[in-house]
């Protein structure tokens, strides 16, 4: 039971604290201080964040270019994470990477990818290196509908699947593709059918519930590090923001935004955790503080932090 | 010359929409070219004029250029957008092994007239895999042609011609230029691919360029002529085939040659221009060694002072030349 509380707890500080610090990056964004363009995930706090706290602490995961909510869901340091998207010294890759090329690898984070569908593969050589070095850990690897379209995707799944690589594909599916509609990039209902096509294991689970996501992916892992092969789970959530900085979001209307707003995964958890009286106010407004505090702190720090020096820049081509 | 001003890309724009006036052949095919209007702007509102002939596609740069180059063989003159140079590596067997050798494996029996338009560059903090400029990869590929304008006027022109080209053209826009203004003719009037600018005229060095470093050599040809020092801008525009008659009659006459580019130096275009200077008569001009200025051997940093610190400014073009005329 208290194992249960320490989950919850930390799942709603996570899923806060990913809210409050991209919150924190659209406003520094705003002001020029994140160079470049950022891709915010709010509304896909419950997929991004649940989904990695069902994995055992040395599995491995690899994100996308949507990918601050999927680093804090699996634990990185909101301190260094928003020190690199302010390009500084001190950040998780010393400035080099910015806010599209997170990654954590002593924590077994292998990275964010900007180039959607190309990580499909990557993560197939994570899980093949556990399979053949037989650790017993396991690979989540996010992707998003989009990228499902390019044929990296397919050769993955394929390749997983003949080779029963223990790998989750993790889609969050929020509908778009950039501007485009899911309907005018694919037109197979699911992207579980995309799976069946490999023979893979695959569900659908309604994203934003933060508690389906972390059991979906629980049993997902289980079957996985259980050597029957890959699975894919297709993780149905929207993100309440644009594709980037830039985005207008000329493409959808209003009520549907307005309807998904109705249905935000942090509501969404605290309502049920508050109904199945898993947690009081007081506890639930404490974590949003702590959440809210540490995000707070990163900042400071980030700002404070020094720049990286150009006579390194060379250091770290070659291995 | 005319006095209308357009942006960079306000004037790619218009080449394609007075192209597509003219021919029904033409439509454009990319990702979010529709009514996101294109990643960086450029396609605008072409949707509403052009209707079905603006394409949007899923995300599968191998599907839509493979699609367009098949096309093309059919007599469609396809134009294609690929978002960010740097995405033409996913696409890599189409325009390598695909686009670029139909014409001549085939007898000349088959040509693939389309054009690939995409963003390249650094400067706006896309990170390592969204900044790269690799059109040396391109112009190591007989069969395609490769332009890189430096002003609004020549993004036109130059697309003008990319597109009643019988090749496969790719049209490397440089990212940060698209806001830059410039006087751009109303007329739909094509600027010759394979013939180089001469910006700047001078007698003391001659600076070859292209792209988005084009600016900075002009700003530092004004630092160098407050200095005495008059130079030779010349701005290739068509990376391949490359004007290198330009060069070589430049460098006779000013016996000097500086190269900036903003690729990375080693296996850059540097090398080629150089060459073409060293294995000519143009070569017992040289008074000096030749210079090259290019990004450091490194991907393209996201922090902004790395981003920026890699690369040549105009201080450093200028004191380059001033040390080797001195
Ligand atoms: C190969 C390649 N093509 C296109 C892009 C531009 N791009 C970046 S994100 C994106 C959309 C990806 O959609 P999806 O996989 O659904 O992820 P989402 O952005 O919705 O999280 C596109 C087209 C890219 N970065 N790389
Ligand atoms: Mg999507």
């Amino acid at each position: 039971m208290e194992q249960k509380e320490e989950l919850l707890a930390k799942m709603y500080y996570r899923m806060n604290q990913a809210r409050f610090f991209e919150e924190k990056v659209s406003w520094f964004n705003s002001k020029g201080k994140i160079n470049g363009s950022v891709h915010l995930a709010i509304g896909q706090e419950a997929s991004s964040v649940a989904s990695c706290l069902a994995l055992d602490e040395k599995d491995f995961i690899t994100m996308t270019h949507r990918c601050h909510a999927q680093a804090i869901g699996q634990g990185m340091d909101v301190k260094k994470m928003m020190a690199e998207l302010l390009g500084k010294e001190t950040g998780y890759c010393q400035g080099k990477g910015g806010s599209l090329h997170l990654s954590n690898m002593a924590d077994h984070n292998v990275g964010s990818n900007d180039v959607p569908g190309m990580g499909y593969n990557l993560a197939c050589g994570i899980a093949l290196a556990q399979m053949l070095q037989k650790t017993g850990n396991i690979v989540l690897c996010f992707g998003g509908d989009g990228s499902t379209n390019e044929g990296d995707f397919h050769e993955a799944l394929n390749l997983a699947s003949v080779k029963q690589l223990p790998v989750i594909f993790f889609i969050e599916n929020n509908y778009y593709s950039v501007s485009t509609a899911i309907e005018d990039h694919m037109k197979v209902e699911s992207i579980t059918d995309r799976a069946a096509a490999y023979e893979i294991p695959a569900v659908s689970i309604d994203g934003n519930d933060a508690l389906e996501v972390y059991d979906a992916t629980q049993k997902a892992a289980e079957f996985v590090r259980s050597g029957e092969g890959p699975m894919l789970i297709e993780s149905c959530t929207y993100r309440m923001c644009g594709h980037d900085s830039s985005d207008l979001q000329l493409y959808r209307s209003k009520e549907e935004m307005e309807e998904w707003s109705q249905y935000d995964p942090i509501a969404n958890l605290k309502n049920q955790l508050k109904e199945d009286q898993l947690m009081t106010d007081e506890v639930l407004r404490q974590l949003e503080e702590n959440a809210k505090r540490s995000v707070n702190e990163a900042a400071d720090f980030a700002e404070n932090a020094p720049e990286p020096s150009l006579e390194a820049v060379l250091d770290s081509v070659y291995a | 010359m005319t006095d209308r001003m357009l942006t960079y890309r306000e004037a790619v724009r218009e080449a394609m929409t007075q192209a597509m006036r003219r021919d029904p052949e033409i439509v454009v095919m990319g990702e979010d070219i529709g009514i996101y209007q294109g990643s960086f702007g450029v396609t605008g509102q072409m949707y509403k004029e052009f209707g079905d002939r603006i394409i949007d596609t899923p995300i599968s740069e191998s599907a839509f250029v493979g699609c367009a180059i098949g096309a093309a063989m059919e007599g469609m003159r396809p134009i294609v957008e690929i978002m960010f140079s740097d995405f033409m590596t996913v696409c890599w067997d189409m325009l390598v092994n695909q686009a670029a050798k139909m014409h001549f494996m085939f007898g000349g029996k088959l040509s693939v007239p389309m054009v690939l338009r995409t963003a390249a560059g650094s400067g706006t903090g896309a990170s390592a895999q969204h900044s790269q400029s690799l059109e040396a990869m391109l112009c190591h590929v007989p069969g395609l042609k490769v332009v890189a304008p430096s002003t609004p006027a020549d993004a036109k022109g130059l697309l003008l011609a990319a597109i009643a080209d019988n090749n496969p053209v790719i049209f490397l826009e440089q990212k940060t230029l698209y806001p830059t203004t410039g006087p751009v003719p109303e007329a739909a009037d094509p600027v010759p691919l394979g013939k180089a600018a001469t910006l700047r005229k001078g007698t003391d060095c001659t600076i070859v360029s292209y792209g988005r470093m084009v600016p900075r050599c002009l700003k530092a040809a004004d630092m160098l002529e407050k200095q005495g020092i008059t130079v030779d801008v010349i701005d290739l525009r068509t990376l391949l085939p490359m004007d290198k008659d330009a060069v070589r009659r430049s460098v006779k006459k000013t016996g000097h040659l500086v190269i900036v580019h903003e690729a990375v130096k080693t296996g850059g275009l540097g090398g080629e221009i150089a060459a073409a200077v060293t294995e000519s008569d143009a070569f017992y001009a040289l008074k000096a060694p030749v210079a090259r200025l290019a990004s450091r051997d490194v991907p393209v940093p996201f922090s902004p002072v790395l981003e920026e610190g890699v690369l040549p400014d105009e201080a450093a073009i200028a004191a380059t030349v001033r040390q080797l005329v001195r």
